[in-house]
Order: structure tokens, then sequence, then C-alpha cells
């Protein structure tokens, strides 16, 4: 899920295809354009660009307000992000396969 | 677009910072000094914050003063509140002034649309440099043009900045609704 004027959901998007295509796991992507906050409250989207496996946040938010934003991601080695990790998305993938 | 292009003439300001204390851009006569939007809540503004607080540290010695300025609404986003600025501040061990720009009126005239936002002006508060801190807000080991610090270096050499301009990368300003 992203919003438009947070940059990092193109390379986020790349990111997980890669880390799909590297594990050889054959999944659907469904990707959706957030562009209310009643839209973001509805799909409980805390910022973008989130990733959901089969459901699950691939990081558990540090926030839980709802609304059109830009996400961070805490990365492995403590530094905030607007990107996840893509050792963040294979974790999350493996959690879920 | 920001309003100031470069070359044109800084406009002062007079703001409460995180230490209570009123500051002008005018305080820092004979200084390059470098105005940037921030805010507390966005992951971009937080990706850049250390190399921020750097700049200041490897500046300081050549007269550049790094001056934040928080402009967001803070109603919508309560994490850009005064209070956590103050928070972040000590949080993060800022070494430059952390001001709040409540009616948003310094953003407006100085045409800042996304934090980060850099500014650099000369010690004639000419424009020198505006635009992003660098070019990789993800990763500070894979930066590979550093922006603001060659523009610093520049000026600091009396010439012009290798790049004078360059699209800002972050959130966009938050602005408040009528």
């Amino acid at each position: 899920m992203y919003w438009d004027e947070c940059r990092s959901h193109d390379e986020a998007l790349a990111r997980l295809r890669k880390v799909l295509a590297e594990g050889h796991v054959a999944a659907e992507i469904e990707v959706i354009r957030v562009q209310s906050d009643a839209e973001a409250v509805g799909l409980k989207f805390t910022g973008s660009p989130t990733i959901l496996v089969d459901g699950r946040d691939i990081q558990q938010p540090q926030n839980t307000h709802y609304g059109l934003a830009c996400r961070a991601y805490r990365l492995e080695d403590g530094r905030i992000s607007p990107l996840p990790s893509e050792a963040m998305i294979r974790r999350a993938i493996k959690r879920n396969s | 677009m920001a309003n100031l292009k470069i070359g044109d003439k800084a406009i002062d300001f007079t703001l409460t910072g995180t230490d209570d204390v009123k500051h002008s851009f005018n305080d820092y006569p004979n200084k390059h000094r470098v105005v940037i939007f921030s805010c507390n809540h966005c992951p971009y503004v937080r990706a850049w914050e250390d190399r921020m607080v750097a700049i200041q540290t490897d500046y300081v010695s050549k007269r550049v003063q790094l001056i934040a300025v928080n402009s967001n609404d803070a109603i919508k986003y309560p994490e850009d509140s005064f209070e956590n600025m103050k928070v972040r501040a000590k949080e993060k061990h800022f070494n430059f002034p952390y001001l709040l720009d409540g009616d948003q009126k310094i953003a407006r005239l100085y045409g800042a649309q996304r934090t980060p936002e850099a500014f650099l002006f000369d010690e004639q508060s000419a424009l020198r440099y505006h635009g992003a801190i660098d070019d990789n807000y993800d990763d500070p080991r894979a930066v590979r043009r550093q922006y603001l610090r060659d523009a610093i270096d520049a000026v600091l050499s009396g010439s012009k900045p290798p790049i004078a301009e360059t699209q800002p990368v972050g959130c966009t300003v938050k602005w408040k609704t009528a």
C-alpha cells in the first residue's frame, strides 16, 4: 500500500519483487494506492510504503495512527529509513511460507 | 519550486527554539547559514538527522551555522508538536537551533515544499545552494553525491557550488487547512 507523496514506494516494490524472485516465491502482488485519510483508516494504513505478507505487516508499525503519512522503518542496525530492508522483507516472507 | 532563487537574499525570521530562546537568521552575522526545513515525524528527516548533526560538527569551526525549522501542522501530525521537538532535539543531541514556525509563515516565504529541504546562504546572506542534503536517504554509506557538503566546501573556498540546486526529497510540508 502506498501514498503518492512518499517517493520510496517504487523502490520498496522493487525490493519486494527482487526478494520474491531470489527466493523463487510465486506470489501475487496487489498494489493499493491510498488517497485519503478515510481510506487509510479503512485499510489500517499507518504510512507509505506498507507491505503486508498474507495480511501481516512486515514490521510492527511504530505507531497505530491511521492516515496519509510516510512510514518509518527501523533497520537492523538501528537506523530509521523510509524503506524496508530486503532482509526485513525476506524474513517476513519466510515467516509466512 | 522554492520562492528563493539562487543569488537571492535570505529572508530574516525570528522563531522560538527548543531551548525556549528566540533565534533569528541575522543572529549569525558573518557566518554561512544553512536553513533546513525539518520536522519530527518524517522518516526521511529521521534518516538524515545524524548527517545534519555531523555536518554541523564538521563545519562549526568554519563559521557554518545550521538552523532547522519545523513548519508542520502539529494538530494533524502531533509528533511534530513543540514538546516533541524538544524531546527529539535532546534525544538526537542537536547541535544547532531547532525552531518552531507555528504559523508556517517562514516556510511559505521561502517556498519550502519538503522536509528535509536545505537552503545554504553565504556570509552575505545570498542563496548559494538549495535542495537535498545528499543523494541517498536510505543509506549514508551509499551516498555518491554530497550536495550540501560540496556546496559548503565550494562557498568556503570562494567558488561556485558544483551543483547549485537539486530536487528536495522527503515528506511534503504539512500545511494547515483553513
